[in-house]
């Protein structure tokens, strides 16, 4: 395809590329699962799909070592499948099994995981901003290095409370990497309709936190970004902002039709600046690795997302006596 | 001619206090504007001005003298050559003026503790402190004895506490752990939660909780529901306390009680003490509770002062009531500030052969039902009694579960008393008006009783 930029960077190993092409693909498949599900009526409510955004979370965990936390919104499958989560588990709790991370009670919007380090998963648009402050408040406290990764869209970025944690994050050096996720659309209000200030990093420099935009479709940009980022923070220099240029294909929702944007735009972004297919382009144009490589790959992917598909379907609902589990610690 | 300088009101809760210091002595000249005295207040020590010129006759009450009622005279200012002796109708022994120092607060009403409802054992030794001081010892003996402990707010630190309560921690504990925040209680509820999920236990002082209202979505989508939506992985630890209800004459947006709005919420746990024992040993409870505790406050409290056991470590659990007096004829229920009015209330029906059971509920969530259903089916008979709106009320919830469980045993309709349904007035007469008092619940109890 003419219009594709030519395969960059050849000095990142193959193991690297490889990685990031497997984690890429096992979202993208897992998520185009769950729309299969949603549509067979196995999942319910809402179901916020991350396909195209899969490269700004895996280049980011690329960055991240044990210790440093996560959170970010509702559209939070892509995150949990990066930093770890069985696929089992997440997809169980999108049917609302037993055997999902919540044990059924929490649904796609509410998923958690102590071990590894992933803290939801939250409805409230721009919630997990200030929460992710107080996590890495807590790492401040202590005393350790590690980093809280605080993911947030476009539409949160208006949010007042955004504003009051940079406040305070910078006034307190508190060691959290804002991650904005910006994929054009406030459900469907692009960032243009939405505020004259589009250049949405830069807010934080009102406030004395550096920041940059990345191109959030390139994996490699992202965690040499991330790399910086985590840098600055774990150096004890407080927050530092990441806006992501990304692009989600789905709605917003598996119930939004998308009429706020045409196909033709949908489309190009897709030929032209997709996450996989440029990791793909890297492997094979390099000679890193050949068709029949990455079809073991697509094979193995499919095999864990087929298999979470099962299990999702076979897990038993919660036990009626679950309903009033876990009001309290 | 002579004038007199009165004891000036310096905070919306003062009645009295303390002459700290004179900054000038008889005999010296004074220009208006100039700071006269130091007075010690229930939040802080502020400096009093002079109003008009003159020179300093007569200092009426001397320097370290507690208990100074406002507008009690405290000094004579007299004109070039006049006599100090002229002041028009000069109080010569101003209340309290002697120069041993009364104690600084009003005693609450006496209560008869019943021995089923102790929280300590007889024979433990007590000691006579504010609510203020318990409040402020619960969290200084909490935060020694855990290092993850730490409060959060609003004036919590360099400022010593907008009411006092911080007084003294930030010195004690340091900058790290005795946290000034921003004006910004959306933003740093939020923070706090995070911090508690990062396994942290942060004491989230609001100024007030009208101010909560800008956090309330932390409170209730962040800390009181992530437990169960995390299937029990991501317990909040935290308390979220600072004063709730109506001060004085401080208007519809700083008056407003939340006790049945956080108390109609599963996964948070609401407590209410009146005394100061409770106050301490409940606030130190809640500081070790595993989940999110909501601890309303009242500023006119503050300043009152109770029998406190003198333990090492006294805590009282949640979900226990506390049977404040014990009675045959009606059941009394409340909690907070409305025990003041239950107590009186219950003093004056006493002189009128009636004999009022007085329960303090001290926890909403848990809240102690047993007690109360218990104490009804003794007497046949209920009023309840609080500050808040009268729609979805603590009270209409308990007249529910009364009529569920106890309904048989009603000899009369429970009678719920509230705040009226109006925001707080700020006119004196409204503002009276619109709380409840000792004479509605006076009111209300001759009614069950059919008297």
């Amino acid at each position: 395809m003419a219009t594709k930029k030519a395969p960059e960077r050849p000095n990142v190993s193959k193991e690297e590329l490889l990685s990031y092409y497997r984690e890429m693909l096992l979202i993208r498949r897992f998520e185009e699962k769950a729309g299969q599900l949603y549509g067979m009526g196995l999942i319910g409510g809402f179901c916020h799909l991350y396909i195209g955004q899969e490269a700004v979370v895996v280049g980011l965990e690329a960055a991240a070592k044990e210790g440093d936390k996560r959170l970010t919104s509702y559209r939070d499958h892509g995150h949990m499948l990066a930093c770890g989560m069985d696929p089992k588990g997440v997809m169980a709790e999108l049917t609302g099994r037993e055997g999902g991370y919540s044990k059924g009670k929490g649904g796609s919007m509410h998923m958690f995981s102590r071990e590894k380090h992933f803290y939801g998963g939250h409805g409230i648009v721009g919630a997990q901003v200030p929460l992710g402050a107080g996590l890495a408040f807590s790492d401040w406290y202590k005393g350790n290095d590690n980093v809280t990764f605080t993911y947030f869209g476009d539409g949160a970025a208006n949010q007042g409370q955004v504003y009051e944690t940079y406040n305070m994050a910078e006034l307190w050096g508190l060691p959290v990497i804002f991650v904005i996720e910006n994929n054009q659309y406030a459900m469907g209000t692009s960032v243009k309709r939405a505020t004259k200030s589009t250049t949405l990093f830069g807010r934080g420099l009102a406030y004395g936190i550096p920041g940059e935009q990345v191109d959030g479709m390139d994996v490699l940009a992202v965690k040499e970004a991330g790399e910086k980022a985590v840098a600055h923070c774990r150096a004890g220099k407080g927050p530092y902002i990441l806006e992501m240029m990304t692009y989600r294909y789905r709605g917003h929702s598996m119930s939004d039709p998308a009429k706020y944007r045409t196909r033709e735009e949908v489309e190009k972004i897709k030929t032209e600046k997709d996450c996989i297919e440029h990791v793909r382009d890297l492997l094979t144009q390099g000679g890193l690795a050949s068709e029949e490589d990455l079809k073991a790959i697509d094979k193995e992917i499919k095999a864990i997302v087929n298999e979470a598909a099962e299990f999702s379907k076979e897990s038993p609902e919660p036990a009626l006596s679950e309903l009033y589990t876990d009001i309290y610690a | 001619m002579a004038t007199q300088v009165l004891m000036p009101a310096l905070s919306p809760t003062m009645e009295e206090g303390t002459l700290a210091k004179w900054l000038v002595k008889e005999g010296d000249t004074v220009k208006s504007g100039q700071i006269l005295a130091e007075i010690e207040t229930d939040k802080a020590t502020m400096e009093f001005e002079a109003v008009d010129e003159g020179i300093v006759g007569k200092i009426l009450v001397a320097e370290g003298t507690a208990g100074v009622k406002v507008n009690t005279p405290i000094a004579v200012l007299v004109e070039e050559g006049e006599s100090a002796d002229a002041a028009p109708a000069l109080v010569a022994a101003p209340v309290a003026a002697a120069a041993a120092p009364v104690a600084a607060v009003a005693k609450a009403p006496v209560a008869v503790v019943s021995k089923a409802s102790a929280d300590w054992a007889e024979g433990t030794p007590m000691k006579t402190m504010t609510v203020r001081e318990a409040l402020r010892e619960a969290m200084a003996e909490e935060m020694r004895g855990n290092g993850n402990v730490f409060l959060m707010g609003e004036e919590v630190g360099e400022y010593q506490g907008a009411y006092k309560i911080s007084q003294g921690l930030l010195d004690e504990f340091g900058p790290k752990r005795v946290i000034d925040t921003p004006i910004t209680e959306h933003g740093f509820a939020g923070i706090a939660v995070g911090a508690a999920w990062g396994g942290l236990n942060p004491i989230v002082e609001f100024m007030t909780f009208n101010f909560a209202m800008q956090a309330i979505d932390h409170i209730v989508n962040s800390a009181a529901k992530t437990n169960y939506m995390s299937g029990g992985q991501l317990g909040c630890p935290i308390v979220f306390r600072g004063p709730n209800g109506a001060a004085a004459r401080v208007g519809a947006q700083h008056s407003q009680d939340y006790a049945a709005w956080y108390a109609a919420l599963p996964g948070l746990k609401v407590v209410m003490p009146y005394s100061a024992a409770d106050a301490k040993g409940l606030l130190k409870q809640a500081i070790r509770d595993p989940n999110p505790v909501i601890f309303l406050e009242n500023e006119i409290m503050y300043g009152k002062s109770f029998e406190v056991p003198d333990l090492p470590d006294f805590t009282i659990p949640f979900g226990k009531a506390k049977i404040w007096r014990e009675g045959t004829d009606v059941t009394i229920v409340s909690f907070g500030i409305g025990m003041t009015y239950a107590l009186e209330a219950a003093d004056k029906l006493a002189a009128e052969g009636i004999s009022a059971e007085v329960i303090d509920l001290r926890t909403l969530r848990p809240l102690d039902y047993d007690t109360v259903l218990a104490s009804v089916m003794k007497t046949n008979r209920c009023v309840t009694v609080e500050e808040g709106f009268p729609v979805g009320s603590i009270g209409n919830h308990l007249s529910a579960v009364i009529m569920e469980r106890a309904f048989d045993y009603l000899d009369a309709p429970v009678i719920n008393l509230c705040g009226k349904d109006v925001p707080m007035p700020y006119a004196a007469n409204l503002e009276k008006l619109a709380l409840v008092t000792t004479a509605e619940v006076v009111e209300a109890v001759k009614s069950v009783c059919y008297r």
